[in-house]
C-alpha cells in the first residue's frame, strides 16, 4: 500500500514532549468512553491509533484539540494546558492541525479561500502572504491547478489532500487525522497516504485514527490498540503487527489482515 | 474460442439522440398529451383560458382613461360600444394616482419620496450585487434616468430637480470609480432617508448618527477585553443614553446656530405606496440582523440567552400582527416614560420589525440546523473564535440556504404592511381606496383602484422572488 523507499533521515523522535495526556477520563452522559488514558507523545513522533469502531480512538484524538471535553484528567498540548479557558482552547487549536473522515472543507469557499482563511482571520497573515503559502502547500498535496475551484467540483481524494494542506497553512506542530482514508475509494486512499507520508518524512508529529496497516507498518514509530475506551496494547510496528501480546489484539490482527 | 470472451478494440464515440426525441414536437408530446388523461386536462385548459378572456377583452379594451366621474365613464363607454359592453375606468387612476403613491403628501414636496426612493437603490446596489460594478452602474443609471423623467413630469421646481440629479449623477460616478465606497451610502442611507421624508432640522438625523458613533467607540474600547456580547451591550448602552440626554441639549444648541432645513412633513400625511415602502423596507433591513441574532441565541448553550431568545420568538410567533399593530398605536405609550412622544409610522415599524423578526430567526435556525456538524467542527480546529467561525463559515452556508424563507418572509412583511390600516394609517389597499371610493365622483368603482395596488404590489414581490432566485444560482457553489 504505501510507498516503498521511505526517506527516513528527518524522522527523528525527539525527546521533547509535544502531548502529555494524564489519568484522562471522560463520559457522554452515563456512558464510559474513554477510561483512564495515560499517554504521552513526544515531538516528531508517528503514532497510529487503530481498534474496532466504538473503542474510543477518534473521541481520544478529538479531546486533544477540545472538540471533545474531557472530564477528568490532565491534556498538555505544547506546554499548555487544555482547561476551559477559551483563549487556551483557540492556542492549542491554532498549533494543532486536524484532518478529518469527511474532509469539512468549507463548500461556499475556493479551494485557495479554504487554505487562507484561518491564516487571515487567526494568525492575522496579510492576503498575499497567505495566499503565497497556500499555493505551496497546494503545490506540495500536487493540486496547485484547483486552487480557483470550489471542494464540490473535486474528488475525495483531492479534497481530502486539500484538507491537509488547509491544516499545513496554520503551520501546526502536531497534525491529527481521524481516519482521514475512511471515506474514499480505494483508487483514492494511495494518494492521500502518499502527502501523509511525506509529511512524515518532514518530521511533523502526527497522530493518526487509521486502519490503514500498511501504512502503520512504514511510517509509525508507535501503534496504539485501543478497545472500549482504554489502551489495551502499545508497541513498535513491528513488535505490535508480529507479535501482538493481548488476546484482544491477536483477535483484531487477525480479522483486518486476514484477507 | 468461447463466447464469453470479448475484448473491445474501440471505444465507441457518443452520438446524438434520433430526430423524433428533439424538438417542438417532442415538447408538446411529452408535456401536453402525454396521455389521455393529460389531453383531457389540456384541452380544459385551454378551453377555460378561451372563456376567460372572451369574458374580460372587451372591459380592458373598452377602457376609458379620460373622465372626471364614473357615470361619465360609464357614458362613454355605453356611447363608443354599445349600451351593453363593459368598460374599466382608469380615469379614477389618473385622477388620483398621487394619493395612491404619495397619500397626503404634498404635491410640491413630491421631490423627496421620489429622491429618497432613487437613493434606496443606489443604497442596495452593492448589497444586491456585491461583486458587479457594471450592474451596479447599469441599475444606478437606470434609476438616474427614471427619477429624471418623472421629475420633469411633474414639473419639479428646477432647483429641486437639478439637486436630485445631481446627487444620483454624483453617485454613479462614485459607483464606477469606487464601487465599495457606495457601503458608505448604505450605512449613512437611513438617517438621510428620514431627513429627507419627514423634513426637519438636518441637525436632527446627525446627532442621531453620533449615537452610532458613540456605540462604535464603546464597543472598540470594551470589546477586546471582555468580548463581543459584553461590547455590543455597553455599546448599546452608551447609544441609548446619548439619544436620551445627550442629543437633545446638543440639537436644542446646534440646529438654531446652523439652521439648514426641509419644510417639516408630519407622519398623518404619509400614505398609499410611500408609506408601505417606508414601513417594509426598514422592517425588512432591520429584521433580518435582528433574526440572525435570535436563532444564534436560540441555539445559545448560554440558558439565559436561550431562554429569552425562545420566550420571545414563541411569544411574538404566538401573537396575530393585528394585536401587535393595536399595542403599536395604543399600549405601547403606556409602557414608555411620560411625555415621550414616539411617532405612530416609528412605533408600527418597531412592531413589525420584531413581528418579521421572530420568523425570520426560524427561518434562518433552520438553516444553522440543515448545516453538517463537521463545518463547525472544522471551524473549531482551525482556531476561528465562535464570532468569526459565524461570520465567515456559518452564516454565509445557513443564510444561503435559507434564502427562499427569508424572501418568503420578506414578501409576507411587505404584503402585511397593509394591515396599518387598521390602526389608522392610510395603507394603499384599504386606506387609500376607501378615500377615493368615498369620493362621490367614483362612488361605486371596484375594480380599477384594487387592480392597481394589487398589480404595483405584485410587481415589487415579483422583483423580490426573481432577485432571490437570482441570488440562489449565484451562490451555487455544490456543483451536485
Amino acid at each position: 500500500m504505501a510507498k516503498t523507499a521511505i526517506d527516513r533521515s528527518k524522522m527523528q523522535v525527539s525527546d521533547e514532549i509535544a502531548i502529555q495526556i494524564t489519568g484522562m477520563n471522560k463520559w457522554y452522559g452515563s456512558f464510559h468512553v474513554l477510561r483512564d488514558i495515560n499517554m504521552t507523545v513526544n515531538k516528531g513522533e508517528r503514532i497510529v491509533i487503530c481498534g474496532p469502531s466504538g473503542s474510543g480512538k477518534s473521541t481520544l484524538i478529538r479531546c486533544i484539540n477540545r472538540l471533545e471535553e474531557h472530564q477528568q484528567g490532565q491534556i498538555i498540548v505544547d506546554g499548555t494546558e487544555l482547561t476551559s479557558d477559551l483563549k487556551n482552547i483557540d492556542k492549542v487549536r491554532s498549533e494543532v492541525g486536524m484532518v478529518f473522515q469527511h474532509f469539512n472543507l468549507f463548500p461556499h469557499l475556493t479551494i485557495l479561500e479554504n487554505c487562507t482563511l484561518a491564516p487571515i482571520w487567526v494568525r492575522k497573515t496579510p492576503k498575499a502572504e497567505a495566499e503565497e503559502t497556500a499555493m505551496h502547500f497546494l503545490r506540495k498535496v500536487k493540486i496547485p491547478e484547483q486552487a480557483h475551484k470550489y471542494p464540490g467540483q473535486l474528488s475525495g481524494g483531492q479534497q481530502q489532500r486539500v484538507a491537509i494542506a488547509r491544516s499545513l497553512c496554520m503551520k501546526p506542530r502536531i497534525m491529527l487525522f481521524d481516519e482521514p482514508t475512511s471515506a474514499l475509494d480505494p483508487e483514492m486512499i494511495k494518494e492521500v497516504l502518499d502527502t501523509m507520508i511525506s509529511l512524515a518524512e518532514e518530521g511533523m508529529t502526527m497522530l493518526c485514527v487509521t486502519h490503514e496497516m500498511g501504512f502503520a507498518q512504514a511510517v509509525a514509530n508507535r501503534v496504539i490498540f485501543m478497545d472500549q475506551g482504554q489502551i489495551v496494547e502499545q508497541n513498535e510496528p513491528r513488535e505490535f503487527f508480529n507479535n501482538p501480546q493481548s488476546d484482544r489484539t491477536k483477535l483484531f490482527l487477525s480479522q483486518i489482515l486476514g484477507h | 474460442m468461447s463466447d464469453t470472451n470479448f475484448v473491445r478494440t474501440e471505444m465507441l464515440p457518443p452520438v446524438a439522440p434520433p430526430v423524433s426525441q428533439r424538438g417542438v414536437v417532442r415538447w408538446l408530446r411529452e408535456n401536453l398529451f402525454s396521455g389521455p388523461l393529460n389531453t383531457i386536462l389540456s384541452l380544459l385548459a385551454v378551453a377555460a383560458l378561451y372563456y376567460l378572456i372572451k369574458a374580460s377583452l372587451p372591459w380592458w379594451l373598452n377602457g376609458v382613461w379620460n373622465a372626471t366621474s364614473l357615470r361619465e365613464c360609464r357614458d362613454i363607454v355605453a356611447a363608443s360600444a354599445g349600451p351593453d359592453a363593459t368598460g374599466a375606468c382608469w380615469a379614477v387612476i389618473r385622477e388620483r394616482w398621487h394619493q395612491f403613491l404619495f397619500g397626503f403628501y404634498l404635491p410640491e414636496l413630491w421631490w423627496r419620496p421620489m429622491l429618497c426612493f432613487a437613493l434606496l437603490f443606489v443604497a442596495l446596489a452593492p448589497v444586491l450585487y456585491s461583486d458587479s460594478r457594471r450592474n451596479i452602474a447599469l441599475l444606478i443609471g437606470a434609476v438616474t434616468a427614471l427619477l429624471a423623467l418623472c421629475l420633469l413630469l411633474l414639473d419639479t421646481v428646477v432647483l429641486h430637480l437639478v439637486v436630485s440629479v445631481g446627487v444620483m449623477l454624483a453617485l454613479l460616478v462614485v459607483a464606477w470609480t469606487a464601487p465599495r465606497k457606495l457601503l458608505w451610502v448604505t450605512l449613512l442611507y437611513p438617517f438621510f432617508a428620514v431627513w429627507l421624508l419627514w423634513g426637519g432640522s438636518v441637525w436632527g438625523p446627525i446627532t442621531t448618527l453620533l449615537g452610532v458613533g458613540v456605540m462604535a467607540i464603546a464597543y472598540r474600547l470594551v470589546a477586546p477585553s471582555l468580548g463581543v456580547v459584553m461590547g455590543s451591550s455597553i455599546g448599546f448602552v452608551a447609544a441609548c443614553l446619548w439619544w436620551l440626554f445627550a442629543q437633545g441639549p446638543l440639537l436644542a444648541a446646534v440646529a438654531p446656530a446652523l439652521p439648514f432645513d426641509l419644510q417639516p412633513v408630519t407622519s398623518d400625511k404619509f400614505g398609499g405606496f410611500l408609506l408601505a415602502f417606508v414601513i417594509g423596507v426598514s422592517s425588512i433591513s432591520i429584521s433580518l440582523p435582528l433574526g440572525i441574532l435570535l436563532a444564534l441565541g436560540r441555539r445559545s448553550d448560554m440558558l439565559l440567552i436561550k431562554t429569552l431568545s425562545v420566550g420571545f420568538i414563541e411569544f411574538v410567533r404566538g401573537v396575530p400582527l393585528i394585536t401587535m399593530l393595536f399595542t403599536a398605536s395604543l399600549l405601547l405609550q403606556y409602557f414608555l416614560p411620560p411625555r415621550t412622544n414616539f411617532d405612530l409610522i416609528l412605533r408600527v415599524v418597531i412592531l413589525v420589525t420584531l413581528f418579521s423578526a421572530a420568523y425570520n430567526a426560524e427561518v434562518v435556525r433552520g438553516g444553522l440546523a440543515a448545516l453538517p456538524r463537521g463545518q463547525y467542527e472544522a471551524a473549531d480546529a482551525l482556531g476561528l473564535d465562535y464570532w468569526q467561525a459565524q461570520r465567515l463559515i456559518i452564516m454565509p452556508q445557513a443564510l444561503k440556504i435559507s434564502i427562499p424563507g427569508i424572501v418568503s418572509t420578506f414578501i409576507g412583511l411587505f404584503k402585511d404592511t397593509t394591515l396599518v390600516s387598521f390602526v389608522g394609517l392610510n395603507d394603499p389597499l384599504k386606506g387609500i381606496t376607501q378615500i377615493v371610493r368615498a369620493d362621490i365622483n367614483w362612488k361605486g368603482i371596484y375594480w380599477e383602484p384594487y387592480i392597481f395596488v394589487g398589480a404595483i404590489f405584485f410587481l415589487a414581490c415579483f422583483g423580490m422572488s426573481r432577485y432571490s432566485m437570482y441570488l440562489e444560482q449565484k451562490l451555487k457553489t455544490d456543483h451536485r
